[in-house]
């Protein structure tokens, strides 16, 4: 199975009155057909500006993009801004964090939709109404007739996330991308809205990217888990494995350090020590060093991102794998 | 725990009137954020409260400290009653009763040094001044895990996690003995998070304060409280021990967000049984009738439509408000 996206050494760097700031420092992932691929990791990692910069929104005068993303077999890092506007809608949509500002408050619900809509095909406006209708409905909005004449301040958070949805999925793209969808909502609703994306995804096999802090919601969606740390990824497997055979001892740190509804933690919970580096100036040895418990000689120098189980398990540490065995 | 609570809250209401018109403004509706909550906090210990946006729970923090002055109900710290009590005959007891809040961004000056945001309070309250102000700050600041030499920097200097440990300083330095945390942590990542929450668990450990912590997520709730206390629309629906109410919540909303909370544990995620709440919370200026919650529930019957179900506390001091408890 050939992937759908397929990222590689993806770079983005912006350039700021203080220096230039490394966002993303050669990122690579490839997303399956119907697959489900979580981003996680801290604020300022740069999971957003590796989403964003694969769909074209981090193009700007002060940035410097390198690498590819290929999708369908054309690059998007340098495409055209005009050509991606169709890509942009017709094959990859995005579903942003903060419903409340998403939406125009000044439309009508439907009109939003059904231009849209209209941007991409050639229907009537009373057509793309009903369509924006029928979409309402299928992502659980209540009297979706009535609902399309409503502005965006008569929705709750949950509901404008679904609106949202429901116009990322209009024109029934292969890939979703969903930055912190849930993350401003309450979570008997992000329940709501984690079991429609994972509907939408068995349903219509619409690949996921989901870019998120919260281990719970990776858990709960993703097929695959890249986890990244100033500005690289340093972990990189299946659902499972990374949960229950975790390599780094970042992933270690952050796993540890949920406070759990599940379980009892021990009173001090086990905390990882210090803040990420500034990207301004990154460390050339591995980037975790300075917080890392385990760390030796060898960390002087960056780690690659490689398979040392011999798997699709990619991790980006020098301890060995026995040695990660024992301490872990 | 038989002595007097440090903090006794009984049928605590706040409502906010909502008026319209022109000249003369009428009132015609009230949002009803808090309505008729009682709690006990004894000395050292940290109850924890929990519930969704908009259930009251933040409005119930501040208007526990007369910074919101409530309709009526009563609030009494040490045995003292707080509701009724002018702003100046508030301040001694003021001392005594500090709060955290959630935005680290918002919740400092950002034209005063670290210093003098740590330092106002006692001047205020004449606990130190001079070489000594300085000496007690700069011992502060050690305890929350900054540096001395931070005295003289501004907020927008520090990251979120610092700025929510020179937050904690400023509370610390009056020596309350209740401090009220109103979402100390959700504006932090994971593993700043972490540091926060056990930064406050050993100042608890060393200086023996009570803690109300107020916050939407539960695994954190779960870590840091003796007891929880469970809020939807303006009222406590369960209260009980901290293991008791996740092993075996008795309110059918408790179970439900419970149920709800993704867990970082992908096998145990697809092995335990979900309850997905339909809808929204609804509005708390015209709540439904009956138990509040009965538009969500699945066990509702009629009875849950028309009589509100009082508080019941069972041999172990689990309180619950349900007509069918789990």
């Amino acid at each position: 199975m050939s992937p759908i996206l397929s990222v590689t050494d993806l770079r983005v760097s912006f350039a700021t009155d203080e220096g230039v700031v490394h966002a993303v420092d050669g990122v690579s992932f490839d997303v399956n057909p119907g697959e489900v691929v979580a981003i996680v990791g801290e604020s300022g990692c740069g999971k957003s500006v590796t989403a964003q910069t694969i769909i074209g929104l981090t193009r700007s005068p002060n940035a410097t993009i390198s690498g590819t993303a290929t999708f369908g077999g054309r690059d998007l890092i340098g495409m055209p801004d005009d050509e991606l506007r169709t890509v942009r809608g017709e094959h990859i949509a995005m579903v942003f964090q903060d419903p409340m500002t998403s939406l125009n408050p000044v439309y009508r619900v439907g009109d939003q939709i059904a231009e849209m809509i209209r941007a991409h095909r050639q229907v009537s406006k009373k057509e793309a109404l009903a369509r924006a209708g029928e979409l309402l409905h299928s992502v659980g909005i209540p009297n979706p007739e009535r609902r399309v004449r409503d502005y965006p301040h008569e929705f709750s958070g949950g509901m404008r996330q679904r609106v949202m949805i429901a116009m990322a999925l209009a024109l029934e793209p292969e890939l979703l991308i969903a930055d912190e969808p849930t993350t401003a909502l309450d979570v008997t609703i992000q329940a709501q809205i984690l079991n429609l994306l994972r509907t939408l995804n068995e349903e219509k096999n619409t690949a996921v990217v989901l870019i998120t802090h919260d281990l719970g919601v990776v858990a709960e969606l993703a097929d695959k888990v890249v986890v990244m740390y100033a500005g690289q990824i340093v972990e990189q497997a299946s659902l499972d494995e990374l949960f229950y055979q975790p390599q780094h001892p970042y992933t270690w740190g952050l796993l540890g350090s949920i406070p759990r509804p599940d379980e009892i933690r021990p009173d001090r919970l086990p905390q990882i020590p210090g803040q990420p580096p500034s990207l301004r100036n990154p460390p050339t040895g591995c980037r975790f060093a300075a917080r890392c418990d385990y760390t030796f000689s060898d960390c002087a120098t960056l780690p690659g991102l490689e398979s040392r189980l011999g798997t699709q398990h990619l991790d980006r540490c020098w301890l060995s794998a026995d040695a990660k065995a024992g301490t872990r | 725990m038989s002595e007097r609570p440090l903090l006794e809250v009984t049928d605590l209401v706040k409502h906010f009137p909502i008026k319209a018109g022109v000249v003369i403004d009428r009132e015609v509706g009230r949002v009803r954020a808090v309505d008729g909550v009682s709690l006990t906090l004894h000395e050292g210990e940290t109850l924890g409260l929990v519930g969704e946006s908009g259930c009251g729970k933040s409005t119930l923090a501040r208007t526990i400290l007369q910074l919101i002055a409530p309709t009526s109900g009563s609030v009494r710290f040490d045995g003292h009653e707080l509701v009724g009590r002018s702003q100046r005959e508030l301040r001694p007891l003021r001392r005594q009763m500090q709060m955290i809040f959630q935005d680290p961004f918002a919740s400092l000056n950002p034209r005063k040094r670290i210093g003098q945001i740590i330092g106002d309070p006692m001047q205020l309250h004449g606990i130190a001044d001079g070489t000594q102000l300085k000496l007690r700050i700069q011992e502060l600041l050690d305890r929350v895990g900054l540096q001395a030499e931070h005295y003289n920097r501004y907020p927008h200097e520090f990251s979120g996690g610092q700025r929510q440990r020179i937050g904690i300083a400023r509370a610390l330095a009056l020596e309350p003995r209740l401090i009220i945390a109103d979402e100390p942590v959700s504006a932090l990542d994971v593993s700043v998070q972490a540091q926060i929450i056990n930064l406050l668990g050993d100042l608890q450990r060393e200086f023996g304060m009570a803690y109300l912590f107020v916050a939407h997520d539960l695994g954190v709730v779960r870590h840091v409280s003796n007891r929880v206390a469970v809020m939807y629309l303006g009222k406590i629906v369960e209260q009980a021990d901290s293991d008791t109410l996740y092993a075996q919540p008795r309110h059918p909303y408790t179970n439900a967000l419970l149920s709800a909370v993704p867990i970082p544990d992908p096998r145990k995620n697809k092995a335990r049984e979900r309850i997905t709440l339909d809808g929204d919370v609804p509005s708390p200026i015209d709540p439904p009738p009956g138990c509040h919650f009965h538009t969500r529930c699945s066990s509702a019957t009629e009875r849950c439509r028309t009589a509100e179900p009082p508080l019941v506390t069972d041999g172990v001091g689990h309180t619950v408000a349900c007509h069918h408890p789990l």
